[in-house]
């Protein structure tokens, strides 16, 4: 049981602790960097296919009906076309053309209310945290009633009243609810911060109260911002997503969601048209995955416990 | 264990009659922000589906004195307040005679049933599987083993129906028959009984809507767990415990698990609300018949009052669940009580 001592320098020698972390270098950890590349490899396939694809095949009526990818054969026994690599669906939207145009904007719409949930949640998370008092109080209620409330419904009223939304409004409407978790993260962090040799030696130094929220606290909260902000991303692509499969959402170019839900109400499912409910699925799950990995990869680099825990 | 602080008890009431308050308030304010009046709106919405309606004038005139939009807008919402207080939340449009309070009262306990046996299975295994990653004592191949299926744990519940679905309702046959049924809470043609049989088939049908939470889920639960474990793996208590030749299991049990819940408790009751969004989703992918087909349905046809009540209700209860987890977690943790005096 030598290996549980809390002093050994590394814990009992994992070996591949000890490989992955060669030059003891947190942002080298593998989680964040397979996460990272997994995201960056779909936004240069993104690339590729706006460069050599025509997106204009995403709109209804551009490609013929319900056909296969190549190599398989839909219940009418056509057989796919490489005109169609990922075969059609039933307006005769060509699946490639659609996931080329819909990744992005369902990543898009996780990444604009993501920042503005971050922003206000970074402004009244270091209110809450540096002002204290009722100012503390008042952010502390708005967080727990915010977060006790399930988003995806309060939005299902919104959308029911304006059902034709654009995608960024969705973004906005949904980061109406994306700032709550931030900021009581934020806040907790702040005010554990403040306690810190450092903060409080800046203090008697007489350094100004924004300095010391700015320079002092803000470079050392930044890794754990950035695992906030990733989380943040996750949970709005899912109420957009989650909207979209209600049948919100932009119509004539499609999201990820949108896709899907159209290919619900078609029961593709039972006409075994699997490419058209199938590949974005995987592919929302690909993208889930992969910002969970940056996720729990950010954990690590801005808490060393974790990291010397595996 | 024992009693609350005062403080304590005050705080979380607060927070629940908050929580209803702002639901209500939004729901009020809401369909007052689309423009012209909510009966216009709702005209217009079904102008829009059946082309034209007779006497629209007439159907307006009468909705608008039935709802008193004619009074000032602080009336309204102190009626609408009172209103939704004695849970009157009125008419379904589409199922016009019965009432929103019927309809959600019937589809309510299916949900509540669907998320609670969820729950007590994700949160168990979750933290369970947590557990057994850090424990020193555990075998290699099961550490190996439970990081893989947690996989899953970002995908949302309700595309993982899709997959569970087309595996389990679709492609996996025994006896010409989908080894799973596709939606649905229970067989078609029978009532609801108490019967064993009907109990069978509700849980026959509750498998794979239940399974779509609990494995997308319990992954979280786990990696919370484990954090927690390997925290206190380090404490002095532990290294006592091991020096007094306790046996591993009891301090696995009393001295780990029994410290490490604590956190996950208040991870639960801050997780409600995304559970609760979970779960409508993955109730319309089954079509199964509580409140998330319920606003599907309201949705579908345009019934703005049956989406209304329904969100109203579930926000509601979910809050209600907040608040007795929160109440509870002073009873499996004894510091908490202490704290306000």
């Amino acid at each position: 049981m030598a290996e549980r001592t809390k002093d050994a320098p590394v814990a009992g020698g994992t070996k591949e602790a000890g490989l992955l972390n060669r030059f003891d270098n947190p942002w080298m950890n593998w989680k964040f960097l397979t996460g990272a590349g997994i995201i960056g490899f779909i936004f240069f396939l993104i690339f590729l296919g706006n460069q050599f694809w025509d997106t204009e095949l995403a709109l209804a009526g551009a490609s013929p009906l319900n056909m296969p990818p190549v190599g398989f054969t839909n219940w009418r026994n056509q057989e796919g076309i490489p005109e169609h690599p990922l075969g059609t669906e039933n307006s005769g939207r060509d699946m490639l053309a659609l996931l080329i145009v819909g990744t992005p904007r369902t990543i898009g719409v996780g990444a604009i209310a993501a920042s503005v949930g971050m922003g206000v949640g970074i402004l009244l998370g270091f209110l809450a945290g540096f002002v204290g008092g009722w100012v503390d109080d008042v952010i502390r209620l708005a967080t727990d009633v915010t977060i006790t409330i399930p988003s995806l419904l309060v939005l299902i009223v919104i959308q029911a009243v304006l059902p034709r939304i654009d995608l960024v409004t969705m973004a906005l409407l949904i980061s109406m609810f994306a700032w709550a978790t931030p900021t009581r993260y934020i806040r907790a962090q702040v005010l554990s911060m403040r306690e810190s040799g450092y903060v409080q030696m800046a203090r008697l130094s007489g350094v100004p109260t924004r300095d010391i929220m700015y320079k002092e606290i803000m470079p050392n909260l930044l890794p754990y911002l950035a695992a906030s902000y990733i989380g943040n991303m996750t949970g709005a692509i899912l109420s957009a997503v989650g909207l979209e499969l209600l049948g919100f959402g932009p119509q004539r170019i499609p999201s990820l969601g949108v896709t899907i839900f159209w290919s619900i109400e078609a029961a593709a499912l039972l006409r075994n048209m699997w490419w058209w409910w199938g590949i974005p699925t995987v592919i929302l799950a690909v993208v889930f995955i992969a910002l969970l990995l940056i996720n729990l990869g950010l954990d690590e680099i801005a808490n060393p416990r974790l990291r010397k825990a595996n | 264990m024992g009693s609350f602080s005062l403080n304590y008890l005050l705080r979380r009431l607060l927070v629940f009659f908050l929580t209803v308050w702002v639901a209500a308030t939004l729901i009020f304010i809401i369909p007052r922000l689309a423009p012209g009046d909510p009966i216009q709106a709702m005209i217009a919405r079904m102008t829009q589906f059946e082309g034209y309606v007779e006497n629209a004038d007439l159907i307006i005139e009468a909705w608008r004195k039935r709802f008193g939009l004619d009074d000032p807008l602080h009336v309204q919402y102190f009626r609408f307040l009172g209103n939704t207080l004695r849970l009157d939340l009125g008419y379904s449009m589409a199922n016009f005679p019965a009432t929103v309070y019927e309809l959600v009262g019937r589809a309510l306990p299916w949900t509540i049933g669907l998320v609670g046996i969820a729950t007590v299975i994700f949160f168990t295994v979750g933290n369970l599987c947590g557990a057994l990653l850090a424990w020193y004592r555990t075998p290699k191949w099961l550490k190996v083993l439970i990081p893989m299926s947690m996989t899953f744990t970002s995908v949302p519940p309700a595309l993982f129906s899709l997959l569970l679905v087309y595996i389990f309702g679709f492609l996996i046959k025994v006896n010409e028959k989908p080894l799973f049924p596709q939606v649905g809470a229970y067989a078609r043609g029978t009532t609801p009984e108490f019967t064993l049989e009907f109990f069978g088939s509700v849980l026959y049908h509750g498998f794979l809507p239940a399974m779509s939470i609990v494995l997308v889920t319990f992954g979280f639960w786990a990696l919370g767990m484990r954090g927690m474990m390997v925290t206190i793996e380090g404490e002095d208590y532990m290294i006592l415990a091991q020096a007094k030749g306790l046996k591993p299991f009891y301090v696995l049990y009393r001295y780990m698990i029994r410290n490490a819940i604590l956190p996950q408790m208040t991870a639960l009751a801050v997780s409600i609300g995304t559970l609760i969004n979970g779960s409508v989703l993955v109730e319309i992918m089954f079509v199964y018949n509580g409140m998330g087909s319920l606003i599907y349905s309201g949705i579908a046809n345009q019934d703005f009052g049956l989406i209304q009540g329904t969100s109203f209700i579930l926000i509601v209860t979910s809050a209600l669940a907040v608040l007795i987890i929160d109440l509870t977690y002073p009873l499996i943790d004894p510091r908490i009580s202490l704290e306000g005096r």
